[in-house]
């Protein structure tokens, strides 16, 4: 019998992409368990059992004195030593927007988020172009999801090394909705980065919204273009792909 | 005392500095150059010099950000400052955070410590004192916060900004005082209105009690043989306002002698049911905290639609944020604890462009909020409370009309999911037993919301109490709501919950005494933010999200074990009993003892006198030279059809990963009457959210106008995706003048209207609400006393459970050649319409309802609409608004004839603007004409097509009538919020 891949999805203090989350690496053959971070606080070896964790969306402490800072912290003081030991591994990490804040609030991701260059909370749809190498993104050259943050403008660290995982780019829904392609003001439209080797990887966009069709604000006109064709409606959108890709990364090393 | 502020500044480009930099210019200070805003953190926590630098560290992102401890952060000097802070004893969430993160860095508690936060702004340039005052007034609201200037001498004289903490300093005597009622009337009278007086002599705020209702109240006691204490008056008020008790619902009326509630509303829903026999989907209706229907085999969904409209009028922010997360507890509160998964805002509110100042005294000190604070403050406050909260705000909309200055309403609803089944229980069925413990969740008690339920329950004036006003805390809330809905539901930790809403513990506790037979609480053990309050104060206080519990004994330890685990404070306060009691004792000698039936149903009935209005109607005016095109473009700006995308888009829709036909549709992201989403990602099926009003309707008559929301409501379903025996509504009644036998009259029509028009549509009632005063009284610039009052409005909200969620349909046209349908009939009908509104204000001829005739044509609908690619049901603005939504939708042109539009209409502004009900527009490929219209037979008509090009034409047989283009069409939709 194939043990399937574990996955451990954060949750407390007001992060609340969890049960979407935990439901994309199921969907994608993963098995998949939402933890309090107090409960992993209480028995910190238990995340020695996972091989990919995710950091979803939300809004751990509300934002209160800066998104990400207060449970970034919470992680550094409480977990630092065996999050360390988790990282050595061969595992896969994912921060999805506030999950991205409180990466890079925590130093396990290089840079900083602050406030939208129009400093305005913004709900749309976004055109992502894939940089460098990273199990997440194997395979992948463009995808559309959407983005829901009101401090994503990311400010690449003054010093040291940063990999890029996504940049904003003019794609299929910019050009839909006519919207621009950086929706934030990010430097160098970055909308993602990831660790050296890429398994770690932080990004504002929400894949996990994007990992039906049905979810594309386009997809009725798709609809109907299709209907003309005689084809059906696809199943899954551009963001399932991120998550069939990190729990593929497991399987076929048990195949090996 | 050590006191430490801490200071922390972006290093990097503060966008939220900018955009202040050009709104306070915008407000009038042209020679403002720049401002620096610095958020800072003052506690009063002893710290060592070496935990207050980790401390910094914690509250500094190094890579973005500065700060410094108790010294100047700012370099360069400014003109002025303005600190803004909260008052005491206000919820203070940036605290609360920073004081955990202090407590975590530190790794030990700070007993009796706290973090105040203060944000502020440095401005630069040249600003005289009246701009600075101007920019102030702008910054902060009075009830709530503190404004502190800071000039540069002093900053630098004083090594940075003050170390202040506010602290609540209380001296009222903690003990609950005798109240004799052996008085005169006169003496009963003003209690009852103003409130029992304290040892200051001061009255303590509105009881909202009449003199009957005093009178029942010393006759009760008299037959007790002693006077009641001044908690137990308080209680009494709370459970008899019309906000909890829907007195004028509930009272006999001419013609109606068991009352508008029982007689229309709930006799409607329990006829519909009847006559659905297996087909009903009702499971549990008004009996909790929202209304519950079956959504698939596994689950139920639940909803329920809030107002909150004197606290917005106050503190918009305030009262807009605590009223969606106030109805998400509605739904935690529901059953044995119902999962908040969509979210539905609406705003009513005066004209935004309306500056003329109002006054709620003769002395004009105390200025009403502009109408543009208060949208921005509502549409800030459900911002907040919803995204904080991680739940989707689906569905909502905008009015504006000046009416609504003088008190806005604020609609806040929450659709929530619960599993048929959890701990091996139904879960829509709760009861607290005689011995369990009652259990108090999340925040503390303050001064915080005293007398909300009773103020809400007059009109507006000077006496409005200031501690109405609350402050909401979405995290206090989620934390909680995520232990409750998905841990200690499911162990089957506690038999009841309900929600501490209006009238705080006493209505909670009160409601679910019932349940039981019974209550003893103890209430020195309710946890309190300060010393000092009163037992009073204590047991009515509004201080936001707080939910009760009835927990079994044996059940306690877990409870509490988890509730730690989750960072949740819960606390025993007292045990459900039997015998018909509510006793509250304090340090343990007993200030309230009540029977329950006297508490809820000792309340004196009387008939309401109605009487007819006498309404003189006027006709449709409209200038010779008025233009059609100018016309449909003037419409398409009016605030209340004019996109409110910039609100719809800073809400998140998308969180929970279920949506399906969005809030905001197609290529011109148009703001959508409803939506569909999937609460559960691994069902096929889905919820649509939608709602309708027509406050102007009134003018005329508000039977048409109740109708009219029913009708309208119920079509939006229908396009968007549901079959009409699907439909479930809610209704929630905004009147005003609601002690006058005319503004009674027009209730009664209006609830006459309910019972017909949902009885012909089969759609049950499921949860309603009633706020039946809407009323202003106060002053102008010039002290002239001026009274304004709402239109009478009924809010119907639909709730449709669709069985496959992907047969949803959108708005927007789709490609060119398809077909445009219209289905219905026009008529001559302008009244309270907003092409009526361009030229004057008609209100003969106010859209009517034939809802006999127009159930089979939406039956019909239902079958036919998975062959129509976009559909929109014709409301505010007519046929040419909705054609002209769905263009700009679509990003596509169109071309149609008049000439081939059903109906008695006599001219063409009718056949374009006229807001007759029933209609629908809808585009079929042509490749599905026949298939369509085989179902549809006459009653649809084609009426032209969509072009793939930038052109509309509308035609009258040979005649062009109107001829423009799509990007005019969006520029006009779209200018009105421009820049907001």
């Amino acid at each position: 019998m194939k043990t399937k891949p574990k996955v451990i999805v954060f949750s407390g203090y007001g992060l609340n992409c969890e049960a979407e989350t935990k439901f994309a690496f199921e969907e994608a053959g993963g098995k998949a368990d939402i933890v309090h971070i107090n409960d992993v606080i209480a028995d910190p070896k238990m995340l020695l059992k996972y091989q990919i964790l995710a950091m979803p969306g939300g809004f751990s402490y509300g934002d209160d004195t800066g998104s990400g800072k207060a449970y970034g912290n919470r992680l550094n003081n409480h977990l630092g030593p065996i999050l360390a030991e988790f990282l050595k591994r061969d595992t896969l990490v994912i921060g999805i927007c506030n999950g991205f804040q409180i990466l890079t609030a925590a130093g396990i991701l290089p840079g900083a988020l602050t406030y939208n260059e129009s400093a305005r909370y913004m709900v749309r749809w976004v055109d992502l172009k894939v940089e460098g190498t990273s199990p997440w993104t194997k395979n992948l050259k463009t995808i559309s999801v959407p983005i829901a943050h009101g401090e994503g403008k990311y400010v690449p660290p003054e010093e040291g090394s940063m990999h890029i995982a996504f940049k904003y780019t003019d794609g299929a829904l910019c050009e839909y909705q006519h919207l621009p392609m950086n929706p934030n003001g990010s430097a160098q439209d970055i909308a993602g980065v990831m660790s050296a080797d890429g398994r770690i990887l932080g990004m504002m966009p929400h894949p996990e919204r994007g990992m039906f069709f049905h979810q594309r604000p386009d997809w009725q006109v798709q609809k109907e273009t299709l209907k003309n064709k005689g084809k059906k409606l696809p199943v899954y959108g551009d963001g399932f792909a991120l998550f069939k890709n990190a729990i593929s990364y497991y399987n076929k090393k048990v195949t090996k | 005392m050590q006191t430490t502020r801490i200071d922390v500044i972006l290093k990097t480009l503060d966008t939220r500095a900018r955009e202040k930099t050009r709104e306070f210019k915008r407000l009038g200070a042209p020679d403002l150059t720049d401002v620096v805003i610095v958020d800072s953190y003052t506690t009063s926590a002893n710290l060592s010099s070496d935990e207050k630098e980790r401390v910094l560290r914690s509250l500094v992102n190094p890579h973005i950000e500065r700060g410094t401890i108790d010294s100047t952060i700012i370099e360069k000097p400014f003109t002025v400052a303005i600190e803004i802070g909260y008052l005491a004893g206000v919820t203070d969430n940036v605290g609360t955070t920073a004081m955990e993160t202090i407590t975590d860095v530190t790794g030990r508690e700070h007993t009796d410590a706290s973090v105040s936060s203060a944000r502020v702004y440095a401005l630069y340039g040249n600003v005289n004192d009246l701009e600075v005052e101007r920019i102030k007034k702008s910054l902060y609201n009075a009830l709530i916060e503190r404004a502190t200037l800071v000039t540069w001498n002093e900053y630098v004289a004083k090594h940075g900004f003050s170390k202040t903490i506010p602290h609540v300093d209380l001296h009222a005597t903690a003990s609950a005082d005798i109240v004799s009622l052996s008085v005169s009337d006169e003496e009963l009278l003003a209690m009852g209105t103003a409130g029992i007086k304290g040892a200051d002599g001061k009255r303590r705020g509105p009881l909202a009690l009449s003199l009957k209702d005093m009178q029942a109240i010393r006759e009760h006691f008299k037959t007790l043989g002693r006077n009641p204490t001044d908690i137990e008056i308080e209680m009494i008020a709370q459970t008899w306002s019309e906000h909890c008790k829907h007195r004028i619902f509930a009272s006999p009326m001419e013609g109606l002698p068991k009352g508008i509630y029982k007689e229309y509303i709930k006799r409607a829903t329990e006829e519909i049911r009847t006559k659905k026999g297996k087909k009903d989907f009702c499971v549990s209706v008004f009996s909790d905290n929202s209304g519950v229907i079956e959504f698939d085999k596994n689950w139920l969904v639940t909803h329920k639609v809030e107002t909150h409209n004197s606290p917005s009028a106050l503190d918009p922010f305030g009262g807009a944020i605590t009223g969606i997360v106030g109805v998400n507890r509605d739904a935690i509160g529901t059953g044995l604890g119902s999962k908040p998964v969509a979210n539905m805002y609406g705003f009513c509110v005066g004209e935004p462009t309306d500056t003329h100042p109002l006054f709620r005294d003769e002395r004009m000190q105390e200025q009403m909020l502009p109408p543009r604070r208060i949208l921005d403050g509502v549409v800030r406050g459900i911002n907040s409370g919803g995204n904080c909260s991680g739940i989707p705000t689906t569905h909502g909309f905008l009015i504006c009309e000046d009416r609504f200055r003088g008190k806005p309403l604020v609609f806040a609803g929450t659709v929530g999911l619960l599993p048929r089944k959890t701990a091996g229980r139904k879960s829509w069925e709760k009861a607290a037993r005689p011995g369990d413990l009652i259990v108090s969740v999340g925040n503390r008690v303050g001064l915080d919301g005293i007398h909300g339920a009773t103020f809400s329950s007059v009109k507006l004036d000077e006496g409005s109490p200031a501690t109405a006003v609350q402050i909401g805390d979405p995290i206090t809330q989620k934390k909680f709501s995520d232990m409750l809905v998905k841990e200690a539901r499911d162990l089957g930790l506690y038999n009841s919950i309900t929600d501490n809403g209006a009238g705080g513990i006493s209505s909670a506790i009160g409601e679910m005494a019932r349940e039981a037979g019974g209550c003893r609480v103890d209430l020195e053990k309710v946890p309190v933010k300060y010393p000092g309050l009163a037992p009073w104060q204590i047991w009515i206080s509004e201080s936001q999200e707080r939910m009760t519990l009835a927990v079994p004994k044996n059940k306690w330890k877990e409870l509490s074990a988890l509730a730690k685990r989750r960072g949740v404070e819960v606390t025993v306060i007292g045990e459900f009993t039997k015998g018909g009691q509510a006793q509250v004792a304090w340090n343990g000698k007993t200030i309230l003892d009540l029977s329950l039936e006297f508490l809820h149903d000792g309340w004196p009935r009387e008939e309401l006198a109605i009487k007819e209005p006498m309404r003189v109607l006027t006709p449709l005016k409209h200038s010779v030279q008025s233009e059609l095109g100018a016309d449909m473009l003037a419409l398409l700006s009016r605030p209340s059809i004019a996109s409110h995308l910039y609100i719809a888009e800073q809400y998140d829709y998308e969180v929970q990963g279920g949506s399906v036909t969005k809030p905001v549709q197609g290529r011109g992201r148009v703001p959508a009457p409803s939506s569909v989403t999937k609460p559960v990602l691994s069902s096929k099926a889905g919820i649509l959210m939608t709602s309708a009003l027509y406050p102007t309707y009134s003018d005329g008559d508000t039977y048409k106008m109740a109708a009219a929301s029913i009708d309208t409501a119920v079509r939006q379903a229908v396009v968007g995706g549901a079959n009409l025996d699907s439909i479930a509504i809610l209704d929630n009644f905004c009147w005003s003048r609601s002690n006058t036998p005319e503004s009674l009259w027009d209730l009664r029509e209006a609830g006459r209207a309910c019972y017909e028009t949902a009885l012909a549509y089969e759609t049950p009632y499921i949860s309603g609400k009633d706020s039946m005063h809407n009323d202003f009284r106060g002053y102008d610039h010039k002290a002239n006393p001026v009274s304004i009052s709402i239109p009478p409005t009924l809010l119907i909200s639909a709730l449709a459970v669709l069985p496959n969620a992907l047969d949803a349909v959108s708005l927007d046209f789709k490609q060119g050649g398809d077909l445009i349908y219209v289905i219905g009939e026009t008529h001559d009908e302008f009244g309270g319409t907003e092409y009526g509104a361009l030229y004057g204000h008609a209100t003969e001829g106010v859209p009517s309802v034939n809802a006999t005739a127009w159930a089979k044509v939406y039956k019909s609908y239902g079958r036919a609409r998975k062959y129509t690619n976009a559909g929109f049901a014709v409301a505010r603005g007519g046929l040419a608004t909705a054609l002209n939504t769905m263009a700009i939708g679509g990003g596509l042109g169109y071309e149609i004839d008049l000439k081939k539009l059903r109906g008695t209409y006599t001219s063409r502004e009718a056949a374009l603007f006229a807001e007759s009900q029933g209609r629908i527009v809808c585009t079929v490929a042509k490749r599905d004409r026949e298939s369509f219209e085989k179902i549809m037979g006459t009653n649809a008509v084609c009426v032209g097509k969509v072009v793939k090009d930038d052109i509309v034409i509308m035609k009258d047989g040979k005649d062009t009538v109107v001829a423009t283009t799509v990007e005019q069409l969006q520029l006009a939709f779209e200018k009105t919020f421009k820049g907001f």
